[in-house]
């Protein structure tokens, strides 16, 4: 029996998460195949037979950067080859991709999860409600399982080597997508604080409540010779520019000292916080997840930490 | 243009205390508070941005038990035109809930579908593309900005570190949205009173011509993580411990 790899690739580089499938498909002890698809991908092939049994390859300028393609495609190979399990990341790709072809092929899909094991049946395990509860889930008997995993759960450091050979074979795409035409990239806006080159970040989320209450944690960045930045939903409600942002979906960071105020450690924001040398956590929530990644914490409420610590600081520092 | 807008009560766990049930089939909801997901209350605002801009309507559905109603008519107060519920248990399985949402999404008029891009309890991410392709209209998954054109919408992805892909998309389409996309109107309590006269319609199933569907996931059981590593915590009052960091922090060097 085997395992589909779909391997994410962007402006010709692998993504993280390519590795990451890889390795969790070899914890399933079958055959591992690749599917590498795109315009021009043939040299990353190499790359990717590495960790696979095989690697199939679609070159067809057709597919490049199209996700309805890369759907039509997947969905022709995994009816030819019938692999017991299809593995993609649950990124932004991912979420485009897996539910059309669990549809277009009638298979049960089970996305972002954390863990498979194999108990009879397939089972795979998720983390609900904020990181709070682990939930297992079985999924209905089938041909094929499509499943998606959460980046920063499989590690490409337990990858063992496999050496396979590689496989071209014609494109299944027969016409151009039409109905969804990918247009371009908008990359990230440059803008004036970089916060992946700071010692020390003094990191804010929602647990700041107010937009009032910025300047406050302003001052105590300022008094630690740090810079600011936050979670997400900070930037969603405009309290601070996109730059600010730490997590998968803003900037990477690995700073001496990551003091988090108020965050509550989703993964996708732990995902981009925890090769930090020393991190620092204040939530009044014991059980918030951002402790089980932190150092040391205090369990109290930030705007009362805040100006504390601003205060001793400054006596510190004198 | 007429649009539709999918919604889903959820709890609010992010500062409680969650519990798992003795069954292990869900956690304890007693002591929860509930709201709409964040996720829909972005998409929920977006459609009502575009019936402002552009005309049209807007209807917002959900699947669930009678005390998910507030949510239809927070949204109505917002500036939704009508609201659907279709009576029944939120289902585990999202295949199913997508067979049920599909089925009334069907029978209604519109050229756009919203979902959000997950939902806060469940972060499944999978509901909004499923119904697309059962529907059989085109999708884009995690959308945070809309250009309406000519028959079609310029839709902006969001991928990973910050990075954006545009597409160009064919109407009918459906889209799940991402949070940050606009800024959700306040709702005030008087403006969900006056919201009141608007029409909520309540479906069965078998309204639907839907019996029952057998689920693709089945829930095993739920559990609380095992406990991990945990940080030092550092006790005392507000004071103490800010002092007590405070010289932590001189003592590694980092100030
Ligand atoms: C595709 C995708 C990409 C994402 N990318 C990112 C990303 O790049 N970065 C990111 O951060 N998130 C990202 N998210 C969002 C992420 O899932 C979380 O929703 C987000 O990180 C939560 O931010 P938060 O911790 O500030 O808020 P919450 O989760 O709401 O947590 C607030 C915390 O503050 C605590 N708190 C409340 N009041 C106080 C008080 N007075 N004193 C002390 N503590 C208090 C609470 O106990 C809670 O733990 C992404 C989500 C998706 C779906
Ligand atoms: N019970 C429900 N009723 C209506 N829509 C729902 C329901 N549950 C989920 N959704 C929609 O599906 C989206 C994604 O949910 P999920 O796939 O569960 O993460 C949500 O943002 C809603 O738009």
């Amino acid at each position: 029996m085997a395992v589909f790899v779909f391997i994410e690739h962007r402006e010709g580089k692998l993504m993280d998460i390519s590795f990451e499938a890889l390795s969790a498909a070899q914890k399933l002890n079958d055959e591992v195949i690749a599917v590498l698809s795109g315009e021009n991908v043939g040299d990353l092939a190499e790359k990717v037979v590495k960790y696979a049994d095989k690697v199939i390859v679609v070159d067809d300028p057709k597919i490049d950067t199209n996700n309805e393609a890369y759907t039509r495609v997947l969905d022709e190979l995994i009816k030819k080859e019938m692999p017991k399990v299809v593995i993609m990341g649950h990124t932004s790709m991912g979420m485009d991709i897996a539910p059309a072809v669990a549809i277009d092929l009638g298979l049960p899909i089970a996305t972002d999860v954390v863990k498979i094991s194999k108990d009879g049946n397939i089972k795979v395990t998720r983390s609900i409600h904020n990181g709070k509860v682990l939930a297992d889930y079985y999924l209905k008997d089938a041909e094929t399982y499509i499943i998606t995993i959460r980046t920063g759960e499989f590690s490409a450091e337990e990858l063992s080597e496999k050496n396979g050979k590689i496989e071209r074979v014609d494109s299944p795409l027969k016409e151009e997508i039409t109905n969804k035409k990918f247009v371009g990239f908008v990359q990230p806006e440059v803008g004036g604080v970089d916060i992946t080159q700071a010692d020390i970040l003094v990191s804010v989320g929602r647990g700041i409540k107010d937009k009032e209450n910025i300047p406050l944690v302003e001052e105590l960045a300022k008094i630690m010779g740090g810079v600011l930045s936050c979670s997400r939903p900070i930037v969603d409600y405009g309290w601070l520019p996109k730059e600010r942002q730490v997590g998968t979906s803003g900037k990477t960071v690995k700073p001496k000292l990551y003091l988090a105020l108020g965050i509550s450690g989703a993964f996708q924001h732990v995902a981009g916080m925890k090769g930090a040398n020393m991190i620092v956590a204040v939530n009044k929530d014991p059980k918030a997840p951002i402790f089980s990644v932190a150092q040391y914490g205090i369990v109290d409420d930030v705007l009362k930490v805040i100006p504390a610590l601003t205060q001793k600081i400054k006596e510190i520092k004198g | 243009m007429d649009i539709i807008v999918s919604v889903r009560k959820v709890p609010d766990t992010a500062e409680a205390d969650v519990m798992v049930e003795k069954s292990g089939k869900d956690i304890e909801k007693s002591r929860l508070t509930f709201t709409i997901n964040e996720w829909d209350n972005y998409a929920v605002e977006e459609a009502i941005q575009l019936k402002e801009k552009y005309g049209g309507t807007v209807t917002v559905i959900t699947v669930g038990p009678k005390d998910v109603e507030d949510i239809l008519r927070r949204s109505l107060a917002m500036g939704a035109d009508k609201a659907i519920r279709v009576d029944m248990e939120d289902p585990e399985d999202a295949y199913t809930l997508a067979n049920i949402l599909s089925a009334v999404i069907k029978n209604q008029k519109f050229d756009l579908v919203l979902f959000g891009a997950q939902s806060g309890d469940f972060n499944r991410g999978v509901t909004g593309v499923l119904v697309a392709r059962m529907l059989g209209i085109t999708h884009a998954a995690m959308v945070n900005g809309i250009e309406v054109l000519d028959g079609s919408i310029k839709a902006s992805r969001e991928l990973e570190g910050g990075l954006n892909e545009v597409y160009d998309i064919k109407l009918p389409a459906l889209f799940t949205i991402q949070t940050g996309i606009n800024e959700p109107r306040y709702v005030s309590i008087s403006g969900i009173r006056k919201a009141r006269k608007k029409p909520l319609e309540v479906l069965t199933p078998s309204d639907l011509g839907i019996g029952s569907i057998e689920p693709m996931v089945r829930l095993d059981k739920m559990y609380l993580p095992p406990p991990g590593k945990l940080a030092e915590f550092i006790g005392g009052s507000t004071e103490e411990a800010a002092a007590k960091l405070a010289s932590i922090l001189k003592g590694k060097g980092v100030l």
